[in-house]
């Protein structure tokens, strides 16, 4: 028997293997268009940004912007697509007709959000590099940190999806979840600039470590090994409860 | 005899309050095509799901070539071939391409399962859509696509789930051919069905299911001959007369039977049956004679048609 999963992740790759070019385009697009509109553009009226050394407000954009866009990716995949497998197309209930078990489609998805955020965040890394805004070492260094941004939003997305009957939740989910994340998790400006009151609520939004965590890597700057880690932990600590939590509720899906 | 393929004793399925299947027996012997015959909701495709183990019982005994579906359920479907009611293919894929994914999902090489899908594609003609997404492929494609799929692991029991529901009479009788060679060659099919027809022309035996129990069990012959006389005599009359007409057609035959279109008189001698109705005065708008059919068994022991 294969390592558990593979399969999944197998048929997931050959379904991009169709469908990629309609994503490229995209893909490649959406960080040069914000690169070049807020970070050069709106950016040539931010001063630097002292808080990072004074770097330019592209150079501070770029990473949130990167570990933004993991969070969208991920919450993406896990909505919809994995909805039509249980509901619309039903390829769950015909994989685990075969020797495949609930199991192996939850950690198939773990492996294809890896894989699917590896290529979206190393595009985007790229997009970076050709605007200035990172070094090559930096941006090798930060593309984990992003990958498991995305994870982090990936795996619990992929244990409630597994809970749906109908889809009218999903655009609930982007409007006011991943919308509000991405405006005030650090993304655009440091979370210092949000009212005192509010800033401890920005600690407990998860984009806010995955902010955090790839900016710091990706400018070599602010490397506290304790905050470092404090970030890392609350987002491993995401994955692992998302993936736990998958467990059950596709198995509850599957098995009736 | 040989050891059964599947082996059922009180087997039970229950959803909250709601009994599914309600502790049926019933025994499936190598290279047999055995059929579920049931209204819907009458737990055919319960008790197909916990066969296929991919839905536990709630009570009773069941082994499924020789092993429990709790606890070696992996190695059970690693040896079925799974037909389900709905289509499970993968329509952003190719015709070849959704056969090669489930033999991934065997554990097969790439190498053997293309060369079992090019096999399997020309067993159920669909070789030159092999490159065709399945979202543009008819339904009659479609269905003969899953039962390619479903042979990709060679298997030795297929289990299949209203395989022709909803496909047209080219369609229905090219899949009927298909599993009809399947059986020559040995491999043992349990089939769920709404035909009567396809009851009759691929089922070896079957049982007749409702409201979550076997109500009958028996080859199509036998079940013709135990429960219904051997002809029918139809009778079809201007609409709103029937209901006039109650009581009057006692003792025509051994049985009548008062559908809202027509009325069937169960009788030996299906003639005689229609000389007395005439000299009752009863003028039907028309009058058919014919052989008694699984459909009428049906009738007897379910109290209403099978397609409703």
């Amino acid at each position: 028997m294969a390592l558990a999963g593979v399969r999944h992740l197998e048929h997931n790759v050959l379904v991009y293997r169709r469908v990629w070019r309609g994503t490229a385009f995209s893909t490649l697009l959406s960080p040069i268009l914000f690169l070049s509109a807020m970070g050069l553009a709106l950016g040539s009226l931010v001063p630097g940004v002292t808080r990072f050394g004074g770097v330019s407000y592209l150079a501070f954009l770029a990473p949130g912007l990167l570990a933004a866009q993991a969070m969208q990716t991920a919450t993406l995949e896990s909505s919809w697509p994995l909805f039509a497998g249980f509901k619309w197309l039903k390829t769950f209930e015909g994989a685990i007709a075969t020797p495949q078990r609930p199991h192996d489609i939850v950690l198939g998805h773990l492996y294809w959000l890896v894989v699917r955020l590896g290529i979206v965040t190393g595009i985007f890394l790229l997009v970076m590099l050709a605007f200035g805004a990172a070094s090559v070492g930096l941006a090798l260094v930060a593309w984990p940190a992003a990958i498991l941004t995305g994870l982090a939003f990936g795996m619990p997305m992929a244990a409630w999806t597994a809970t749906r009957q109908t889809e009218s939740s999903f655009p609930v989910v982007f409007r006011f979840v991943v919308t509000p994340l991405f405006l005030f998790s650090g993304t655009f400006f440091p979370i210092e600039q949000l009212p005192e009151l509010v800033r401890p609520v920005a600690w407990l939004t998860p984009l806010f470590h995955g902010v955090a965590l790839t900016r710091a890597l990706a400018l070599g700057h602010g490397l506290d090994p304790v905050v470092l880690l404090i970030h890392v932990a609350v987002l491993a600590a995401l994955v692992a409860m998302g993936t736990l939590v998958a467990l059950r509720t596709f198995r509850r899906r599957l098995i009736v | 005899m040989a050891p059964a393929l599947i082996h059922a004793r009180g087997l039970t399925k229950r959803f909250g309050t709601l009994t599914a299947v309600d502790a049926v027996d019933f025994d499936v012997a190598p290279g047999e095509a055995f059929g579920f015959l049931g209204p819907n909701g009458a737990g055919k495709t319960s008790t197909m799901r916990m066969i296929g183990c991919v839905s536990p019982r709630s009570g009773g005994e069941l082994r499924v070539l020789g092993m429990d579906p709790d606890t070696n359920g992996s190695r059970i479907r690693s040896r079925l071939g799974v037909v389900p009611q709905e289509d499970t293919l993968d329509t952003e894929l190719t015709v070849f391409e959704n056969l090669l994914i489930y033999g991934r999902y065997f554990d097969i090489s790439y190498r053997e399962t293309r060369r079992r899908a090019t096999e399997l594609l020309e067993f159920v003609q669909l070789n030159e859509r092999r490159g065709d997404l399945v979202e543009k492929l008819s339904g009659g494609m479609k269905r003969r696509l899953t039962i390619a799929r479903a042979l990709i692991n060679e298997p030795d029991l297929a289990l299949l789930d209203e395989p022709t529901t909803g496909l047209d009479p080219q369609a229905r009788h090219l899949v009927w051919e298909r599993l009809y060679r399947l059986k020559q060659r040995g491999v043992t099919l349990a089939l769920t069905t709404h035909n009567m027809d396809e009851a009759e022309q691929l089922c070896d035996r079957l049982v007749v299911m409702d409201k979550a129990k076997i109500v009958a069990e028996g080859s199509p012959r036998e079940l013709i001959e135990r429960y219904v006389t051997r002809e029918v005599l139809e009778l079809r009359f201007p609409v709103g007369v029937q209901e006039t007409l109650d009581g009057q057609f006692e003792g025509l035959g051994d049985r009548v039977e008062q559908l809202p279109d027509r009325v069937l008189v169960y009788a030996a001698d299906g003639e005689a049956a229609a000389t007395a109705a005439h000299e009752r005065g009863l003028r039907p708008e028309s009058v058919l004679v014919r052989r008694s059919s699984l459909e009428d068994v049906f009738l007897r022991l379910t109290g209403r048609t099978l397609i409703e």
